[in-house]
């Protein structure tokens, strides 16, 4: 929100004109197959403002982000492209950002990335070269001042859109909102948070974050996960690192007929939407609907939130 | 000091299986210290491996030796008069100790019996933990002395990730997450606000990413 100018990003100008918005994302395949996103990418047409597309996700490689950002630009989405500090040191980095801003992507989201010890590779070295703050200062930087980490300049400077994440049920809670609040001073524009099944924990976080006066600086879109089953529930609660899902979400999975789960998770998943869009500072909402893609739609029609603008 | 752990006997035996004259290397310093190299670590490996090598039909001799350092040239020098009656050395010492032994006798081929592991401390009797991977150029008084390179799985300069719960790390439950140490240790001295800065690209040229590092003082130089 510091800088004045449009990157061309469908999600930003959303944002800016103060529309509630909707992003999703596609997961790409462990595969080289693009008719995989092109499926997932036909669910959410019409139903969101942007998608993301999650880089080797949980460690586990897939399809490049850069790639299925392409295929899915190709259908005419906005796509919004993931980059960890994983796998890539900063010469990487910076060479990825400049290849997806000559191809017309204008949204990063900037993230640590999970250990490699939960992927297929755990014997893989780690880069995390630079971190996910110093990413976010470094396509800032990039974007702002046409400049390299070196401090060297770009000739033909990207114009990016960029974004963080931020997981309001992780650890030490107390710094959770001044976490936010150290990447916004870095320059981030919108953040998208970790899966919201704790409303209540998350509230507080909003009114944290909101006596730092970070909502007035950084567009906030709450994350939303359906939840596909009680396995699901139970293996993202005890499995996931930094996932807060209070027993009484699985209870109530647990409380309908086998048949009806999946209902009763999309049902969950749009209560959310509607809690989380009456706080004070939320400015749209992320649907992780991982590998129910085709659910979207469904979620997005019985928020209130189609059609998109 | 250096932490090393003994590699499995299946694999020390497989390695000396040519050899039948053997020089057993330990160091009196770090490999001492975290039980793993000393003489008393050296008589254990001498004795299983004559024992093995007894009941295979095939018997070796010998030589255990503990150097007080093999890290050191004034030390390492004191092998010349007997290395060459042995076929090989197994070394006991950390992987400076092993690669200096070899650069001192290069006629011999010098085994290691340990896989040299960190820097680290005893926390508690038997149990040693990282705490320093030497990048270079120190940060602990932004950090209020806990190392984020080392500390942190992956050496996050503005930490925590999304993974920290319950004060743990998402790699595993028995290590305790870096930043969670470091908010903590902020809070004790009344520092939270120091949080708030945020730490540039580190230069990782000072660390190993810049080649094998050498400090030469030229004063002590003779």
């Amino acid at each position: 929100m510091n800088k004045d100018m449009n990157t061309g990003s469908n999600l930003e100008r959303v944002l800016k004109s103060g529309t509630f918005a909707v992003t999703s994302e596609c997961g790409p395949p462990r595969g080289a197959d693009p008719e995989v996103i092109r499926k997932k990418g036909s669910f959410l047409k019409g139903y969101v403002d942007a998608v993301n597309v999650t880089d080797n996700q949980t460690s586990v490689v897939r399809m490049s982000s850069f790639s299925a950002c392409l295929i899915l630009k190709e259908m005419g989405f906005n796509p919004v492209m993931q980059m960890v500090c994983r796998d890539r040191n900063r010469i990487a980095i910076q060479s990825d950002i400049l290849g997806a801003a000559a191809l017309g992507i204008n949204n990063i989201l900037c993230l640590s990335g999970d250990h490699q010890k939960f992927g297929d590779h755990p014997g893989a070295k780690n880069v995390f070269d630079i971190d996910s703050m110093q990413l976010i200062q470094c396509v800032r930087r990039m974007t702002d001042e046409g400049k390299f980490l070196s401090g060297e300049e770009i000739k033909g400077k990207p114009n990016i859109f960029v974004g963080c994440v931020e997981n309001p049920f992780a650890d030490p809670f107390e710094i959770r909102a001044m976490r936010l609040a150290k990447k916004v001073k870095a320059g981030a524009e919108f953040v998208q948070t970790q899966c919201i099944f704790n409303v209540e924990k998350f509230e507080k976080w909003m009114e944290m974050v909101r006596d730092l006066g970070l909502n007035e600086k950084v567009y906030i879109l709450a994350g939303i996960t359906p939840m596909k089953s009680i396995g699901m529930a139970r293996y993202m609660k005890n499995s996931v690192p930094g996932m807060d899902i209070p027993e009484e979400q699985i209870e109530r999975l647990k409380n309908v007929p086998k048949e009806r789960v999946a209902e009763e998770g999309i049902k969950i998943a749009v209560e959310t939407i509607g809690r989380v869009k009456t706080i004070k500072g939320v400015a749209g909402v992320h649907i992780m609907a991982i590998e129910w893609e085709e659910k979207v739609p469904e979620i997005v029609k019985s928020a209130w939130l189609y059609p998109r603008p | 000091m250096i932490v090393a752990n003994r590699k499995p006997f299946e694999e020390i035996i497989e390695m000396v299986k040519p050899y039948s004259r053997i020089l057993l290397l330990g160091c009196n310093e770090c490999v001492t210290v975290c039980a793993v190299g000393g003489a008393k670590e050296v008589a254990v490996l001498a004795s299983e491996v004559r024992l093995f090598r007894q009941k295979e039909g095939r018997p070796v001799e010998i030589k255990e030796l503990t150097l007080e350092r093999n890290c050191d040239l004034e030390y390492v020098e004191t092998l010349k008069p007997i290395i060459n009656d042995y076929d090989v050395v197994i070394s006991m010492a950390c992987g400076c100790g092993i690669q200096f032994v070899g650069e001192n006798y290069r006629n011999k081929i010098i085994l290691p019996a340990v896989n040299t592991s960190f820097e680290g401390v005893t926390e508690e009797h038997g149990v040693w933990t990282e705490r320093c991977q030497g990048c270079g150029n120190c940060v602990l008084d932004k950090t209020l002395g806990i190392c984020p390179v080392t500390r942190c799985a992956k050496s996050l300069f503005n930490g925590p990730c999304g993974g920290s719960q319950d004060g743990k790390c998402e790699v595993d439950k028995d290590i305790p997450c870096g930043w969670q140490l470091i908010v903590d240790r902020y809070k004790e001295m009344n520092m939270l606000e120091k949080y708030l800065e945020i730490q540039p690209a580190k230069d990782w040229s000072t660390s190993r990413d810049g080649g094998p590092r050498k400090r030469i003082r030229e004063d002590l130089k003779i």
